[in-house]
């Protein structure tokens, strides 16, 4: 047992911190969210990707550096000790690319990773339905398979329905998400996983406003959308088991790593130290230590899954562990930061852009009532609850 | 970069799981709460002949948390982080029988062979006096009159073993209690359903595991680097996850888990009591500030 990075580790964490130190912009980026902020976070993953830093674990073949499970971590880190960009790119990089390697074509990968990894190309999720938020499997979007195509006479899919907080999609270019291909098959069976451009016709974007007033998400509308055979991921009435790999990441490891809280908390002990004596300070107190706890124990615990993961192992119901704790510790942190801020908490600030998105984790990536569920069934082993009617 | 328990450290967590298993460790400690010593004794000699008490001395820190883990989870009697975390590090050797130490009371003096006490700093030979009752009946507290002054080691380092070790039995005694709150919600039925099955209690239970694991890797962290700061956070997390535990696991129990018969006391009341002992969260907390901000 040990927590010691070999050499090459520690040469990869040097380079990555001497290249971060040396670009990361002086000051923050405006918000991903805006189109001048969303142009700029592009221009920074060029930038990363043109010195290969912008997807450091996938292959060479698509400017990677095939970088280790530990490397991807110590890259992680420093690039949140660094105080760099929110990454614009994060859906496609992070949830899409780990199915796309594993489900997708060789023609597949090769068209969709290299746009993926320069910013090119920027990509919206789209699984939320009105109707069908926790309970997914029930969404009501439909896929209809037709020989010919309206333009090339390819044979492929008709798009039709409406997807709801789609993250990205008010200025993303491609879509992915779960179609209804077999209106006859029971529940979770009879789905598809669909790529498409946001800019297909029929397709209609309306951007919603969040909670902080920026477009971070949108409702998408499928109106007679044709998408060919050679846009399916993985194969047609398979998509739930395929869209549930990019659950499990989302969940676990690749969306939310360590680095980010461990920077933060370390903004936050700066924050506490700034901060004059009073009962503000005194009151935080506490949950500052917390959150430094909270943050350490986050990290110690990613090595080891990490360390099971190099074992072969897999991360499986654990990522629900790990969802809720993060996003849990990430409204601690940001509360405990405006509770320190006392009367001008409420003022515009980094720690409140942080407040504010932070209150969406809970609620993204599967809602933390069913991160619960199933640490309890599976991980537990409880029995299930009787659910209500099936469709 | 491995961050998990090597083949041995495995197989030495297995072996003692399966003496402890087989040892009927609630009955040991119900009859050391009573004062009858001699089956904890006879438990001590055969844990001390599979090394746990030289542990301090001549394995890691590591080990000595696969230990203390295993003797929270079988919630063994006696002063054990006293005798095999504290004591062989500030004497630098392995205790031979029981040793016991203030802090601030002597627990189990008046079993212990060797009794001592840190005054100004240095290490003193001791001599128990008044006995106090604890919330644990099987915790027996003394205070002691300093006597002698005896030759010691570095107490400090001896301190934070001692605070890591009872982290490590915290998060044992958790785990044991989350394992038997699953068994019983699963058997037990009301309105016709397991009440396992309904989601008030899946959230309490899942909440747990979460507490406990993310307390585990601190305490494995601080095994391979102790430090003030880092035995302090292992200690903070596992009394937090281990009380997260006793509460949820009494509370699922209903007014049976209220019973001193029933063996979850055993477990909620040895809790309460290590979740103060070796100092208290708010005194490691603040240890831990002092080591991120300066004075």
């Amino acid at each position: 047992m040990d927590l010691q990075l070999s050499e090459s580790e520690l040469a990869f964490q040097a380079e990555a911190r001497a290249w971060l130190a040396e670009n990361v912009p002086a000051e923050p980026l405006p918000s991903l969210d805006t189109a001048e902020g969303f142009e700029l976070h592009r221009a920074w993953e060029a930038k990363l990707s043109a010195a290969r830093w912008s997807v450091v674990s996938w292959p060479e073949t698509y400017h990677g550096r095939g970088a280790s499970l530990v490397e991807w971590v110590i890259f992680e880190e420093e690039y949140y000790r660094a105080g760099a960009p929110l990454r614009v790119g994060q859906n496609g990089i992070f949830l899409l690319s780990p199915i796309l390697f594993e489900h997708g074509t060789q023609e597949q990968q090769d068209r969709f990773l290299p746009s993926m990894a320069t910013g090119e190309k920027v990509w919206a999720q789209c699984w939320s339905e009105p109707e069908a938020g926790s309970d997914l499997a029930s969404l009501k979007s439909t896929a209809r398979r037709v020989s010919t195509g309206p333009t090339t006479g390819e044979s492929g899919w008709v798009l039709n329905g409406q997807k709801i907080w789609c993250s990205r999609a008010a200025l993303a270019h491609w879509g992915f998400g779960l179609f209804r291909s077999d209106p006859e098959a029971q529940k979770h069976a009879g789905l598809t996983y669909f790529l498409f451009p946001l800019d297909a016709p029929g397709v209609t974007v309306r951007p919603i406003a969040q909670l902080d007033g920026e477009a971070g998400f949108a409702e998408v509308f499928f109106d007679d959308v044709f998408v060919p055979d050679t846009d399916v991921l993985g194969a047609p009435g398979d998509g739930w088991r395929v869209a549930m790999s990019t659950a499990g990441n989302e969940r676990g490891l690749s969306l939310r790593s360590p680095g980010r809280f461990t920077a933060a908390a370390d903004r936050l002990l700066a924050l506490y130290d700034d901060t004059a004596d009073g009962p503000n300070r005194t009151a935080a107190t506490e949950a500052v230590v917390d959150a430094w706890i909270k943050a350490e124990a986050y990290r110690l615990y990613t090595w080891g899954t990490v360390s099971k993961l190099k074992d072969g192992g897999d991360i499986g119901a654990a990522g629900s562990v790990n969802k809720v704790w993060w996003s849990e510790l990430d409204v601690a942190l940001h509360e405990t930061a405006l509770d320190l801020l006392g009367p001008d908490a409420e003022l515009e600030s980094r720690w409140l852009d942080g407040y504010t998105f932070s209150l969406s984790g809970p609620i993204y990536a599967g809602t933390n009532e069913i991160q619960r569920n199933i640490i309890a069934e599976r991980i537990l082993g409880l029995p299930r609850e009787p659910k209500g009617q099936q469709r | 970069m491995r961050f998990e328990l090597t083949t041995d450290q495995r197989d030495f967590a297995a072996s003692l799981e399966s003496l402890l298993a087989a040892a009927d460790t609630v009955s040991v400690a119900r009859a050391w709460a009573d004062g009858d010593h001699a089956p904890g004794r006879r438990l001590w000699e055969r844990l001390a002949e599979q090394g746990v008490t030289m542990l301090a001395t001549d394995a890691t820190p590591v080990e000595v948390c696969i230990a203390f883990e295993a003797l929270g989870r079988h919630a063994v009697p006696g002063p054990w982080v006293e005798s095999a975390a504290y004591l062989p590090m500030a004497l630098g050797r392995e205790v031979e029988g029981i040793g016991t130490v203030a802090a601030p009371r002597a627990l189990d003096a008046d079993v212990a062979d060797e009794v001592y006490v840190v005054v100004d700093g240095a290490l003193h030979a001791a001599t128990p006096g008044a006995a106090h009752v604890s919330v644990h009946r099987g915790r027996h507290l003394f205070d002691v009159t300093p006597g002698e002054a005896v030759d010691h080691g570095d107490l400090a380092a001896a301190d934070d073993l001692a605070i890591l070790a009872t982290a490590a039995q915290l998060l044992g005694a958790g785990e044991r209690v989350l394992a038997d709150a699953v068994t019983y919600v699963k058997q037990r039925k009301q309105f016709g359903r397991e009440i396992g099955s309904y989601q008030a209690i899946k959230h309490a239970l899942a909440d747990v595991r979460i507490a406990l694991d993310f307390a585990r890797p601190l305490v494995f962290g601080a095994a391979l680097a102790p430090t003030p700061r880092s035995v302090s956070a292992a200690k903070v997390a596992c009394a937090d996850a281990a009380y997260l535990a006793s509460r949820t696991g009494l509370q699922v129990h209903g007014a049976i888990g209220y019973t001193q018969e029933f063996d979850l006391s055993v477990w909620i009341t040895k809790i309460r009591a290590l979740v103060t002992a070796w100092g208290t969260p708010a005194e490691h907390r603040a240890r831990i500030l002092d080591s991120l901000v300066g004075a």
